[in-house]
This record gives C-alpha cells, structure tokens and sequence, in this order.
C-alpha cells in the first residue's frame, strides 16, 4: 500500500502575505547569518591565541572592503535577531500575542534594529580607531 | 484481541519527557545571549576607540584581563549551543532527502562542537600565556 506524501512544513504558498511573516523569516536568516559570525569570531581568537603571525594574516583578510561589508552586515543582522529575538522571548510568556500587537511589536523591532546598528556602525566602524583598521 | 492493558501497550515505547527540551535550552541560551552579546559588542567597540586596539597586543590583554575569559567562555558555549539548536530547525524544516537530512544534521552539531571547543581553547591560552601572575 502505497501512502499519500504528508503536507511538510513549513508550506509558506497557502498563507496571505504579511509583513508579520517577512520578520519570522528574517529571524531565521539572521539565526543563519550569525551562525556563519560564529565562525570568524572563533577564527579571529583563534589567531590571536596562535600568535603574531597568525594574527596579521587574519586581520589583513578582516580589513579588505569586501570583509568589512560583510562585517557590516553581520552587525545588522546581530542587530535584528537581538531585537526580534526579545519579541519572541516576549511572546514566551504568554504576552503580545494578538494580531495588532504583532504587528505593532513588529514595527518596533524594525526601528529598534535601525537604531541600535546605527549607534554600534558608528562606534565600530566611523568613530576614530575604526574595527580592524589598516592599522593594525 | 490483546489481552494486555492499553497502558502496557504503550510502555517502553520511548518517553515524551524530552519534548520542551530543545525548545527550553534554545530559551535558556537566548536569554544568556542578551546580556553576554551586548558585553560583548560594547567591549569590541572599546577596543576600536583607540588607535591599534584592535591590535595583537591590545587584543591579547583585554582577553586576559579580570572576568573577560570567563565571560568569554560562557558567550561562546552559549553561541555555539544556540546556533547548533537553530540550524537544526532550519535544516529539520528544509532538507527534506532522508540522507542528506542526517549528514547535514551530523556535520552541523560536529561542526558547532569544534568551534566550542577550539573557541574555548584559544581564549584559555591566551588567558594563560598573556601578562604576568
């Protein structure tokens, strides 16, 4: 006997789209993004245990353009999945889980991840120093 | 017909106690993340205020310094737990091919656990090997 294939989840096409759900997903590809920051904050340790040698070839890579783009954009996503991560915490207990809250805590993470990266790009990355300046 | 008792039947069928465990220790890790994630970019920002301090020297001294080990530690069994919890959602909900499905789940916790332990490393040897006792 042959058995009929189970709906998997999660099967996004049936839902209506709301802004509600562009913030659940972006909280799994920042969960991702950040997952990948994991990496080099390891390797970027892991240079400065090894020594001096180590440590310089690191930070030449860190301090390419390209990098610091991708710095900057980690930052963004740390930035988020902090934001969004204490709506959910929110929601486990038990609060803000009618739809107009939804969507209004939606909104405030929005401008709460905006504020927050703007304060941390610029005191790691404009403020004089600058993250993983040519410097080193 | 069975003569066994329908509590028999299920017996030993594998507990359900460890249903909310996953969901509790992603929880668990999340609310550890807030504190330990903003020391932690609030240092880093420290760090780069000054000129080179992000550099070996100054990074080497700041890893060593006071409670910032032990903090250190705890942000990166924390992350690492974490992360191994969400990506195995991710890849529970996404990779449907049987095989794959457990190879990338294997490769995932294995590769979370060598990050821990090499993340761990490094910061206790420079915690032992910088400045003076």
């Amino acid at each position: 006997m042959s058995t009929r294939p189970r709906p998997l989840s999660p099967h996004l096409g049936i839902y209506r789209f709301m802004y509600t759900m562009a913030t659940s997903i972006a909280h799994r590809i920042t969960g991702i993004v950040l997952s990948a920051g994991l990496l080099l904050l390891v390797a970027w340790l892991l240079a400065a245990a090894l020594g001096a040698e180590a440590y310089a070839a690191t930070t030449a890579v860190l301090s390419s353009v390209f990098v610091k783009l991708l710095l900057a954009g980690w930052l963004l996503a740390f930035c988020y999945h902090l934001c969004n991560g204490l709506r959910h915490l929110h929601w486990d207990l038990g609060r803000g889980l009618e739809k107009a809250e939804a969507r209004r805590s939606a909104g405030w993470v929005v401008v709460g991840t905006l504020v927050l990266f703007a304060a941390l790009a610029w005191a790691l990355f404009i403020r004089a120093g600058g993250l993983i300046g040519g410097t080193p | 017909m069975s003569l066994r008792s329908p509590l028999a039947s299920v017996l030993g069928r594998g507990s359900a106690k460890s249903g909310v465990s996953h969901w509790w220790s992603q929880r668990l890790t999340a609310v550890a993340l807030v504190p330990l994630t903003v020391w932690f970019v609030v240092q880093l920002a420290g760090l780069a205020s000054v000129p080179a301090g992000l550099g070996l020297e100054s990074v080497r001294a700041w890893v060593a310094s006071g409670l910032t080990p032990v903090l250190l530690v705890l942000l990166i069994g924390a992350l690492a737990w974490h992360s191994a919890l969400g990506v195995q959602v991710v890849l529970e909900d996404y990779v449907h091919a049987k095989g794959l499905k457990l190879a990338a789940l294997l490769a995932s916790t294995l590769l979370h656990a060598l990050l821990a332990v090499a993340g761990v490393y490094a910061v206790l040897r420079i915690a032992f090997t910088t400045g003076s006792f």
